[in-house]
């Protein structure tokens, strides 16, 4: 079986329980066609950089799922159908991630990375400067 | 150094700049993860573009993962397609 990873985004309106009952209708679908979820991140209600169908902001939910292609695209067409998921994606892995995603790390650790390239300034990234091409 | 040759001949430089690596090449060099807004957040212009390779100095193989990890990034809403 393939290793998928999928978040899913519901409408700013649900509640977080709604979401989670979402989220355990959703895995059940999967494993009445024999996948499994391995991990079940929500992140929260989050703002969106742009609206989705009148939304601000959405739930967010990441599954990291190892199921086969026929699971997956069953839980998609259930998933286009309900009106409260706004939006989701799967992306085919080679592997699972361990741990928590990066949108869940950033919160603890603030300064891991000492070498940011914007430090403002005209040159932000310092890079030699070749002839553009057209 | 021929490709430096060619491009510093007509524009008068006070100073030879280090030639810069592939921030995603090497040892510790990040994952490029479309989950990790922080990390792709560099690599956009404030207008929410992507910032060619030739000024991020980010290698060609490396320019499309990223590219890959944006798009998804802004398709789920994470990122902004456009800022005004």
């Amino acid at each position: 079986m393939a290793l998928y990873e999928h978040i899913f985004l519901a409408r700013q309106d649900v509640s977080a329980q709604q979401v989670e009952e979402l989220t355990t209708a959703l895995t059940e679908v999967l494993q009445n066609g024999g996948g499994t979820v391995t991990k079940n991140e929500y992140w929260g209600l989050k703002s969106l950089s742009y609206r989705i169908r009148k939304n601000r902001k959405a739930h967010y939910t990441l599954l990291n799922i190892d199921a086969s292609h026929e699971a997956i695209a069953e839980m998609e067409r259930q998933m286009g159908i309900n009106e409260d998921i706004l939006r989701f994606m799967t992306v085919r892995v080679e592997e699972h991630e361990e741990g928590p995603s990066a949108m869940m790390q950033k919160r603890d650790e603030r300064s891991d990375r000492g070498d940011r390239p914007d430090r403002g300034g005209g040159d932000r990234f310092g890079g030699e400067r070749r002839p553009r091409r057209f | 150094m021929a490709i430096r040759d060619l491009t510093s001949s007509q524009a008068r430089r006070p100073f030879q700049r280090r030639r810069k690596t592939c921030p995603f090449s090497g040892p510790n060099a990040p994952k490029i993860d479309y989950k990790d807004v922080r990390l792709l957040g560099r690599y956009v212009s404030e207008r929410g573009k992507i910032v060619p390779s030739r000024i991020t100095a980010v290698s060609a193989k490396k320019q499309r993962e990223l590219a890959r990890a944006i798009k998804r990034a802004r398709f789920i809403g994470i990122m902004p397609y456009t800022v005004q």
